[in-house]
């Protein structure tokens, strides 16, 4: 509101800014941490577990209703994403993945949900902690499972390469693994989110101002466009918001999987 | 919020520097999430899951059975039949062996009583000629010794001696019917 309050006073079309993820504290004199993405945040972690409750709290042998749904989003992480990396291990660590996946899918669902309208994980301090949560792990089960030394030999020097080769491969897979990849893990969810949401902000604000704010013969058509294309994006940002879920989930799997056993 | 606080949050706030108090919420709020779904609920739905399958393959498996014994019921039948079959055959077959048997016995043993009664009828005629030719003899003997008593006028009392000379005269008359014949 408080750009568009600011739009308004200028009579001119600004475009939407970074300012669009800050959110001041709730109300007046509420702590600073009291805030909309805050509070989605908690609200998103409590509708998954009242879901999740609804669904697999009382299981049936012959699923009715949102068990029917449940069932449905955990068959799907754990064929799509648990077992194509962890193989027999799946069952094991589905409780992680089942619960990363349900989390960031509705947090990212936050963004396109009326009255909501902010995808939490727009935030990156909370892709941060799934990856951060991931790459503790993806450490730990390495060491454990390939030893401290076999688990970085492993890594640098994957086998069936000319000699010469390692010299240029073993610093990079070095930071590929160490550095980039839980870098990117948490920044390829954020930025989705982040460039999502500032599109659908943009071409929701441009139909706003030239439809309403100011209405004019030459600008109505500028806001129509803005109108369906805000429409549009909803759907493409659905899309997204699912697949960027769904690809973190996978990717978790996959580090998991990659400690588990060290064979590619 | 005026336009410069706003402004100013902006400028302070870099979307790619995480709040402290977001970090500290985001992870309660995930960890409230493993705790509920990951550690209470999923665990139910494996259960739930794994029970079905074991439901559906155990059905598979019970109407499988089901099928394996229909089938080893039907193969007995058929056995059961067949045998029956071979049975009759094999009956019939030693039916018509007795049958031939029996025949056979009762030609025997009617072959055996004609012969026997030929033999006897044979035997009777054989002693009836005997005992004829014996009574023959006797009265010839003495039709003779009459005879010849008449005709010699002298009477053989003497039966010791009256039996020589008969037996000597048929003696000589069979010596002489053997030679004449």
């Amino acid at each position: 509101m408080t750009t568009l309050t600011l739009l308004a006073a200028d009579g001119e079309f600004q475009a939407p800014g970074p300012e669009i993820f800050d959110f001041p504290p709730l109300y007046a004199g509420a702590p600073v941490w009291l805030n909309k993405p805050v509070l989605l945040a908690v609200l998103g972690a409590l509708i998954v577990c009242v879901f999740a409750w609804t669904a697999f709290a009382k299981p049936k042998l012959v699923p009715r209703g949102v068990q029917n749904i449940g069932e449905y989003g955990y068959t799907f992480v754990r064929d799509q994403c648990a077992r194509p990396f962890l193989g027999k291990d799946a069952e094991r660590w589905m409780p992680l993945l089942l619960s990363i996946f349900m989390l960031i899918l509705l947090w990212n669902f936050f963004g396109v949900i009326p009255v909501l309208q902010l995808p939490v994980n727009s935030h990156i301090a909370f892709p941060i902690i799934f990856a951060v949560t991931i790459y503790v792990i993806k450490i730990y089960l390495g060491i454990k499972h390939q030893g401290g030394i076999g688990y970085f030999k492993n890594m640098m020097f994957p086998p069936g390469l000319p000699k010469a080769v390692y010299i240029l491969m073993a610093p990079l897979e070095l930071i590929s693994n160490l550095v980039l990849a839980p870098f990117t893990h948490a920044v390829r969810l954020f930025a989705n989110m982040f460039a999502g949401h500032l599109i659908l902000a943009f071409f929701a604000s441009v139909g706003f101002h030239f439809l309403f704010e100011q209405l004019t013969p030459l600008g109505a058509p500028l806001g129509l466009v803005g109108f369906v294309m805000t429409t549009l994006m909803t759907g493409f940002e659905i899309f997204i918001q699912f697949l960027q879920a769904f690809l973190f989930t996978m990717l978790a799997a996959m580090y998991i999987g990659g400690s588990l056993h060290a064979d590619h | 919020m005026t336009l410069a606080a706003t402004l100013l949050a902006a400028e302070e706030n870099n979307p790619l520097i995480p709040h402290t108090y977001e970090l500290v919420i985001g992870g309660l709020a995930f960890l409230l999430v493993f705790v509920v779904v990951g550690k209470i609920l999923t665990p139910r739905i494996q259960k739930t899951l794994a029970e079905r399958t074991e439901a559906i393959e155990g059905g598979i498996q019970k109407a499988e059975n089901a099928q394996a014994e229909a089938q080893a019921v039907l193969q007995q039948y058929r056995d059961k039949l067949n045998e029956a079959r071979q049975e009759a055959a094999r009956l019939r077959e030693e039916a018509r062996e007795q049958g031939a048997q029996i025949k056979a016995d009762l030609r025997e043993e009617a072959q055996t009583e004609a012969r026997r009664i030929v033999e006897a009828a044979h035997a009777q005629i054989e002693a009836d000629k005997a005992q004829a030719l014996a009574q023959l003899r006797a009265e010839i003997g003495r039709l003779s010794t009459d005879l010849a008593g008449r005709i010699v006028g002298e009477s053989l009392e003497d039966e010791a001696r009256q039996r020589r000379v008969v037996d000597r005269f048929l003696e000589e008359l069979e010596g002489s019917g053997t030679a004449v014949r």
